[in-house]
């Protein structure tokens, strides 16, 4: 009787304990939802302003963002940009971490740690180090400066990923195309390409969405044509406006999916 | 003969040449300008001369010292509670049963991620406006009788950093959770410790390197932004990237702002150094 007692004060203290860790998490959620949940809702408002009372559903805002040609070639911009930077990023991050996976040389780590710096040092710096270095060359801001630093701040990344996706099995079938005689350039681009091609296009997915959203060298380093997160922050300064709302709740399902599929081919490699 | 590489073979140049690219493309972009900058924070931005005025001009007016000593007990606040929040959500998502039941919390923990970086800060304003959710929410059931002024506040910028950096340190330290082998805990179990004291003297000090590398990025994070600060702020207490972007907007002082920049850089170096032994220790087994 004793035992079955203290199991039962036992089993209470473990209920108590899993209601609280649910209710916590179910707090948390609510969280890290709530701007989001609050931005798409008010997207649909009816009204001029994007807080409660909810007026009922309105596509408007929606058709008023998609009209938008300051938003459009801003959209077109930052796609430009971020389809460029990324895959200079993928390419060079590649490149850098096929030859420190596949050769082994004096100041490797060296190498490795320069290459990973950028991430440790904030984009201000970043922007801050360009602008100042083309206004002493005399050379404008434009989109070119903008995928210049995009690459700067995302190398790194795609180089990390192509690192740790690396590994030495691969290298028994480079080397066996190699013995058949393909030339250095044909086995990377034949059979090392393929071989990485997830971790490849995850890295590109992931450049291009942290590109597409990058404000602060973006907005140093442009002038007359900017990016989406330029021109949204442009209209930041009318105050609260649904349209906001709109165009951020479609960037919002545009970069979720985007991201999801990112981490579905990362995923599904690791686990193959 | 086989020309194919092995990887014990010790040749210093194909390997470099593979780097070459990526590394000539960070000197020119980011070594080079970052040499330029400080060349530029050490002239004096009206007469030209070189010295180390500006340095001393950060750390003597008021203006400036006001905004780095907001800048840091912002971001110290921020790093406090975004990982104190975090620990339990990460620490209840490890404890979760099956590995997809974990996968789906955490891919829904981190979601807004991806909400544009300038659009979550606009959101948060939404909120937390004197009409908004939060407010109709708290009157309707009765808790305050006038609205909060909670937007355009330091208040405000806090939430909105420590909402990103939750999900952030959530990543880092459920990452280091998952790695600690589940049979230290039970062992400390077996020989008397109780539930508590198996927390604070195993699970916590293996899963110090999420925590280090989710404060690291906090502070480099937090630091350097200018977004949330300048739209959730209100212009109440300024913070150092706020007046480094007004000295490039209003005066065009390059040097001044250059200058600040660099200020930046070397709190950020002081944060990476002082939490760099945290981020190798406490491997399993140990």
């Amino acid at each position: 009787m004793n035992t079955s007692q203290k199991r039962g004060a036992g089993g209470w203290k473990q209920l108590a304990c899993k209601g609280l860790t649910a209710a916590y998490m179910a707090a948390c959620f609510c969280f890290i939802f709530a701007p989001v949940a609050v931005l798409v809702l008010f997207s649909f408002q009816d009204g001029r302003l994007p807080v409660p009372p909810f007026h009922g559903p309105t596509l408007h805002w929606y058709a008023q963002a998609l009209a938008n040609d300051r938003l459009l070639s801003a959209m077109g911009h930052s796609f430009l940009v971020g389809a460029g930077s990324a895959f200079l990023s993928v390419v060079l991050g590649f490149l850098a971490a096929y030859g420190l996976a596949r050769y082994r040389f004096r100041g490797q780590t060296l190498v490795r740690s320069i290459l990973v710096l950028p991430m440790a040092v904030s984009y201000l710096i970043v922007g801050m180090g360009l602008l100042v270095m083309a206004s002493w060359l005399n050379i404008a801001p434009s989109l070119w400066l903008v995928c210049i630093s995009h690459v700067v701040i995302n190398m790194p990344l795609a180089f990390a990923i192509c690192s740790a996706q690396f590994n030495p099995a691969q290298v028994r079938m480079e080397m066996a195309a190699g013995d058949l005689g393909a030339s250095l350039p044909r086995v990377l681009l034949q059979i090392t390409v393929p071989m990485m091609a997830p971790a490849l296009s995850a890295a590109f997915i992931l450049c291009f969405t942290l590109s597409w959203d990058e404000f602060l060298t973006a907005f140093l380093l442009s002038r007359f044509d900017i990016t989406l997160p330029v021109a949204i922050w442009g209209l930041l300064r009318g105050g609260l406006n649904p349209q906001t709302n709109a165009i951020g709740s479609m960037v919002f399902f545009g970069a979720a999916a985007l991201a999801l599929g990112a981490e579905y081919l990362m995923f599904r490699k690791k686990s193959s | 003969m086989n020309k194919m590489r092995r990887p014990s073979r010790r040749e210093s140049l194909p390997g470099l040449l593979f780097a070459s690219p990526a590394l000539l493309w960070l000197v020119a972009f980011f070594a080079a300008p970052l040499l330029a900058m400080v060349a530029v924070s050490l002239r004096d931005g009206t007469t030209g001369q070189y010295g180390i005025g500006n340095f001393v001009q950060v750390f003597t007016e008021k203006a400036y010292t006001d905004a780095l000593f907001n800048s840091l007990t912002l971001t110290a606040v921020v790093t406090l509670a975004s990982l104190v929040l975090a620990y339990p959500l990460a620490y209840s998502i490890a404890s979760l049963r099956s590995a997809r039941m974990q996968r789906l919390a955490l891919t829904f923990a981190v979601l807004p991620f991806w909400t544009s970086y300038v659009v979550r800060s606009y959101a948060w304003l939404l909120v937390l406006a004197p009409t908004g959710p939060l407010n109709s929410v708290l009157l309707a059931i009765g808790l305050i009788h006038t609205p909060l002024r909670l937007a355009y506040s330091t208040t405000a910028t806090e939430i909105g950093f420590v909402h990103f950096f939750i999900m952030l340190d959530t990543l880092t330290i459920y990452a280091s959770l998952v790695q600690i082998n589940p049979r230290l805990a039970l062992a400390a179990r077996d020989l008397g410790a109780s539930a508590l004291r198996t927390f604070l003297s195993v699970t916590l000090p293996l899963s110090l390197p999420g925590i280090a590398v989710g404060a690291f990025l906090t502070i480099v994070l937090c630091i350097g932004d200018y977004v949330t600060p300048q739209i959730l702020g209100g212009m109440r207490a300024i913070v150092l990237p706020q007046t480094v972007m007004m000295q490039i907007q209003k005066h065009l002082d390059l040097p001044m702002a250059s200058a600040m920049s660099l200020v930046l850089t070397v709190v950020m170096a002081l944060a990476y150094l002082t939490l760099y032994r945290f981020l190798k220790t406490g491997e399993p087994g140990r």
